[in-house]
């Protein structure tokens, strides 16, 4: 009896040391991932950081492209246009994406909510060239240009399942119960939804629309088919239109010393603006 | 017998293919405290929320019968259920105030969202209900504070006020003290007695000796059925039926 006691014992023992190596070396191994992932951020990051800072310049906001060989010029013309097509697609694709949120959560039952969830998660993933090119043919070929409100349209598009998916999940997250507190006071589902629910949940709602907004800030492929280019400033909705990934891909490619660094001076303002959206964002909803 | 406020006939209530409530008649009058009883899973929740039509709002549950309150019965296909549960309110199992609402906002929540907006009605209204559900002493200074930042028992009474600031003439309650602590339940206790004065009360309890301290009239439920209804003292005294004398002597359930 006790040399069986005195067995377990030493077995216990043994594995209580197996044990606590393996967590050890597995806390270990999360610990190197983690870093690893927040490396590369820091690393992207670091290098444009080191790239532009040299050649960052008032310039670069106020002026607008400069023919080749003429130094300085800025990319005024990209920033507004990006400001105007993200805007806009925002406008159309937060109400969209939301209702269509509201919808899957609250109202959607059946096979419809499950096909419409279904087509959500799949636009999702569509490569967002594909989208360009659904904006070229539906929008851009009837009208016979390429202008700064397919742009928009094509950026919504992306934006629109990723809203409606965020809010879906986010309403899905309030109890069953406190709705049914709103409906037993007598209050009309609609406004149980809207007062209490989306309310509810704004801190959440308004982090995801963020993350969709500095996602489609830079877009670059969906906009080439759409609102193509504009060397001048221009923000009329019917023409083409610059915008800062574009502006930045087409110089990045160039032959061109000088368009190359300001290639780099506007990835760091992308990058400088989607990290300053989502930081800000998190201090204002606290 | 005085008249009757509500009348339930031949109640069935269903969920997909499963029925929980069979053929219940009962009828309540008013300005009195009625306890429904019985093992879990009776029917007894179902049963007050049907009352207020909140049962359909599950996925696949429906009822049939009469529930006829006012003279008007509930399940008529004209009745719109929102200005149904505008004269039958409810306080749940758990308390569940508005999350980001604020204690104030809470409890008028029921006349704010039905498009009432003149501040001096609201905070006239807040201030009495909060009085009448004995929790004004205890939040009066801290209105607009979240009404999730007050302890369980507070927040119970504060959703007692939500209910009551719309002023139904019946009030529903599942089982409503029984997350809370004694104290806390004590308090509501001595609320139900006051409330009673300008309402009728219908409490889900599974706490035997709290449906002998406060209630005039007690409903025993069993199996989707109901067994027994009668007067309290009656009741738990001399019971009718060897299933409630059984049930409330603790040999089952």
């Amino acid at each position: 009896m006790t040399s069986l006691r005195r067995q377990i014992g030493d077995f216990t023992r043994l594995r209580y040391r197996r044990r606590k190596a393996l967590s050890g070396w597995m806390t270990f191994c999360l610990t190197v991932s983690a870093c690893a992932a927040a490396g590369g951020l820091l690393g992207v990051f670091g290098y444009v950081v080191w790239k532009a800072v040299p050649h960052f310049s008032v310039s670069f906001f106020t002026g607008l492209p400069q023919p080749v060989g003429e130094p300085g010029g800025g990319m005024l013309n990209a920033l507004l246009g990006s400001l105007f097509m993200v805007a806009l697609g925002t406008g159309i694709g937060v109400p969209w994406g939301m209702a269509a949120g509201v919808y899957l959560s609250e109202y959607g039952r059946g096979r419809l909510a499950v096909w419409v969830r279904f087509a959500a998660d799949m636009l999702s993933s569509v490569p967002s060239i594909v989208t360009g090119l659904f904006i070229y043919v539906l929008i851009v070929r009837p009208m016979h240009r390429f202008s700064g409100f397919a742009g928009a349209l094509a950026l919504s598009v992306i934006l629109i399942p990723i809203v409606a998916r965020n809010t879906e999940e986010l309403l899905k997250l309030v109890p069953q119960h406190i709705r049914e507190a709103g409906l037993a006071l007598g209050i009309p589902r609609w406004r149980v939804i809207l007062s209490i629910v989306l309310r509810g949940s704004r801190g959440g709602l308004t982090t995801g629309i963020i993350l969709g907004v500095a996602r489609i800030s830079g877009e670059t492929a969906p906009l080439l088919f759409t609102a193509l280019n504009n060397r001048l400033l221009s923000l009329k909705w019917d023409q083409p239109m610059a915008s800062l990934p574009v502006q930045i891909y087409t110089y990045a490619i160039s032959p061109f010393e000088d368009w190359n660094v300001q290639a780099w001076v506007g990835a760091f303002v992308l990058v400088l603006f989607v990290f300053l959206l989502n930081t800000v964002t998190r201090w204002v909803m606290k | 017998m005085t008249e009757t406020l509500l009348s339930v006939q031949n109640l069935n209530a269903w969920f997909g293919m499963h029925q929980a409530l069979k053929n219940i008649q009962i009828e309540f009058s008013p300005q009195t405290v009625t306890a429904l009883i019985g093992p879990s899973g009776c029917g007894k929740s179902t049963f007050v929320r049907c009352l207020n039509r909140l049962h359909e709002e599950v996925p696949g549950a429906y009822a049939t019968g009469k529930v006829i309150l006012q003279g008007k019965n509930i399940y008529e296909s004209s009745v719109d259920p929102v200005l149904i549960r505008r004269k039958v309110g409810m306080v749940f199992q758990k308390p569940n105030p508005f999350p980001s609402l604020s204690v104030f906002d809470n409890v008028v929540a029921g006349l704010k969202l039905a498009g009432i907006r003149r501040k001096s009605i609201l905070m006239e209204v807040a201030e009495r209900s909060l009085k009448q559900a004995a929790l004004w002493e205890e939040v009066k200074n801290k209105l607009q504070q979240p009404g999730t930042s007050l302890s369980g028992g507070q927040q119970q009474r504060l959703c007692i006020a939500r209910a009551l600031a719309v002023e139904p003439p019946i009030l529903l309650m599942d089982e409503p003290t029984s997350a809370l602590d004694p104290i806390s339940t004590a308090k509501i206790e001595e609320l139900l007695a006051e409330l009673k004065k300008t309402m009728t009360v219908i409490m889900v309890t599974h706490n035997m000796q709290q449906a002998a301290r406060i209630s005039d009239k007690t409903a025993f439920f069993l199996l989707g059925e109901l067994v027994e209804f009668g007067q309290t003292s009656t009741l738990f005294t001399v019971p009718k039926e060897k299933k409630t004398e059984q049930y409330i002597t603790g040999k089952f359930g």
